[in-house]
């Protein structure tokens, strides 16, 4: 699948509190998670964010706790793929099992404007273009079994076909 | 297949749930749980996820362990929808390990001292400090919410075996000195996501003499340092834990002394002070000499890292026959029914009271800013929690400190942030 859309970019340590503040934790409907998807580090965010959107970020992001209403609030808010230099174990794993699409990606994505740029990504290949200069950037291959759990939609369909076995 | 090195406790811990004779860290595997946790915040979601599985049991009533401890006792409707949820889930399920308010306790504290835990188990909850069970040799991690609805559904759930980090803790601690001292002083050490994915295992002399409840606090804390689990090998106290407490069948299982493990931490703790994390991060770790004279509105002792008999009774000792400072609010909250009537007994909680301290039933409450002492803008909080994240206790311009228990009480009566040992002499 490929997907394109503009980038918006967030730093080191991203937080799931972050993310989504708990006092938002009441209601377990994605549309209402994003309505205050990085409320309390980028207030303006929800207004700006539109569907097809790609968020950038750093180091270890949605460290924190394991509320999937992070993942949920991304997803909810129509973001269609998430690329970091490295996640978060539980978020990690949470974006898999609902099918969120991220990425870890070492290269040097700094210099693209947050807000302004656009980013091209084959999700299957692993391939993320930036659009504006034209540079490449190569992502991490998903070992085959989350590659399974990715083509099949997340956990929950993964775990029905073996009921139905 | 020959043996050429040794096992870590996860790997075998995950060899022996996943039908293994041996594995190494980096496999993929799906391993068979022995309990599987959820909370107010998190069951909901799980119960929707589940629901569209269409089964009408989980795989086993026995195994599925469901707290209301995050916005309970309710504190508004919406909090009340999401325990109903949870309740007539419980119900519909036969799932008796459902503790409402009354006999609810902080999850982490509660699963212990309820005798649900036992060395050798796989645990996953639907909560970041499930790792906490892993002071209890169990190997326990925190999951997501649809990890929760497949696990309640097949008792399985998929795993990446994490390398192992060792960290040992050698010398005597220092007076008012304790397990959180050396969690928040590691996790300043190795940063944020310094052990990320990985394994922590705590060892050394300085583990041999510390408590359960310190050990409980230090494991509670690895995922603030990225780790899938911490954990402390069974031992004495351990064993003498779990007597007369312990339900479940449980195996205990250690790491072999030709273990491989990825990185190995040394560190002499004769001399450490008590740590203090500063705002904006767990990392952000300085001894508390650096953080005296900081001004406070909010001091809170509680939550699953801190919030047990030991832990009170720490803050008792300083707070006896002493008031805090009249511009203070101090927020005490045991973290489970049996501590609180302990603390009772104890006489700890009429010295609480004559201290002026709020004291609360069992809650999360504060600790994740959802009721019951959230900090307006420009307010300072300390707490002995997890946490300290942008607007982790409340608004987003607060501020909040971590520190242990004894910190905690005699910063309170100061008014800031100072040492015990300047308030009791």
């Amino acid at each position: 699948m490929i997907l394109e859309g503009k980038v918006w970019i967030f730093g080191d340590n991203i937080d799931t509190d972050a993310i989504i503040a708990a006092r938002y934790l009441s209601t377990v409907v994605p549309e209402e998670l994003a309505a205050h998807l990085m409320e309390d580090i980028k207030p303006d965010f929800p207004g700006l964010v539109k569907p097809g959107d790609i968020i950038v970020a750093g180091n270890n992001f949605g460290c924190g706790s394991s509320r999937e209403h992070a993942p949920l609030a991304i997803k909810g808010a129509g973001v269609s793929c998430v690329v970091a230099r490295s996640f978060a174990r539980i978020f990690y794993r949470n974006a898999i099992n609902i099918g969120l699409p991220i990425l870890e990606c070492s290269g040097d994505l700094s210099t693209i404007k947050s807000g302004e740029d656009h980013l091209q990504v084959d999700l299957d290949l692993g391939q993320i273009s930036h659009i504006e200069s034209g540079r490449q950037y190569s992502a991490e291959q998903f070992p085959p079994f989350m590659q399974e759990l990715i083509s099949r939609g997340g956990l929950i369909e993964y775990v029905k076909a073996r009921l139905d076995q | 297949m020959s043996k050429t090195t040794g096992s870590t406790m996860v790997e075998k811990i995950l060899a022996t749930h996943s039908g293994r004779e041996r594995l190494s860290a980096g496999e993929l595997i799906n391993a068979k749980v022995d309990l599987a946790l959820g909370n107010d915040i998190t069951a909901p979601v799980a119960i929707k996820e589940f629901e569209r599985f269409g089964l009408d049991q989980v795989f086993d009533p026995d195994k599925v362990v469901l707290v209301p401890d995050h916005f309970t006792p309710n504190k508004d409707i919406a909090a009340a929808e999401q325990v109903k949820t949870v309740r007539r889930f419980a119900e519909e399920f036969g799932i008796k390990n459902y503790f409402e308010v009354g006999r609810m306790g902080i999850e982490h504290a509660l699963l212990p001292e309820q005798g649900l835990v036992g060395p050798g188990m796989v645990i996953i909850g639907a909560d970041s400090h499930t790792c906490t069970y892993g002071a209890l040799g169990a190997f326990a991690t925190g999951v997501g919410s649809t990890d929760l609805a497949a696990a309640m559904a097949i008792g399985e759930a998929w795993f990446k075996v994490p390398q192992t980090m060792r960290f040992e803790y050698e010398g005597t601690l220092p007076e008012w000195v304790s397990g959180k001292d050396l969690i928040i002083y590691t996790i300043g050490q190795i940063g944020v996501e310094g052990a990320r994915y990985r394994a922590m295992e705590f060892t050394g002399s300085a583990i041999s003499n510390l408590s359960m409840d310190g050990r409980l606090t230090m494991a509670n804390m690895a995922i603030e340092a990225g780790g899938k689990c911490g954990y402390v090998q069974p031992d004495k106290i351990t064993f003498e834990y779990l007597k007369g407490r312990v339900k479940v069948p449980y195996t205990p299982v250690y790491s072999d002394k030709d273990a491989v493990y990825e990185k190995v931490f040394n560190y002499n703790v004769d001399s450490l002070e008590p740590q203090i994390s500063f705002p904006p991060s767990p990392d952000n770790v300085k001894p508390v000499s650096e953080a005296a004279g900081i001004k406070l509105d909010q001091v809170v002792i509680g939550s699953c890292t801190n919030g047990r008999i030991e832990d009170l009774r720490a803050a008792a000792a300083i707070l006896k026959n002493k008031k805090i400072h009249p511009r203070v609010r101090l927020l005490i909250i045991p973290a489970t029914q049996l501590i609180y009537r302990q603390a009772v007994e104890e006489g700890l909680m009429s010295i609480f009271i004559d201290a002026e301290a709020a004291v609360s039933t069992p809650t999360c409450g504060p600790c994740l800013g959802g009721h019951m002492g959230i900090l307006a803008s420009g307010e300072v909080g300390l707490a002995t929690t997890n946490r300290n994240f942008v607007g982790r206790m409340g608004h987003p311009e607060s501020e909040l400190y971590l520190c242990n228990p004894a910190v905690a009480a005699a910063s309170a009566i100061a008014g800031q942030i100072v040492h015990p040992k300047e308030v009791v002499k």
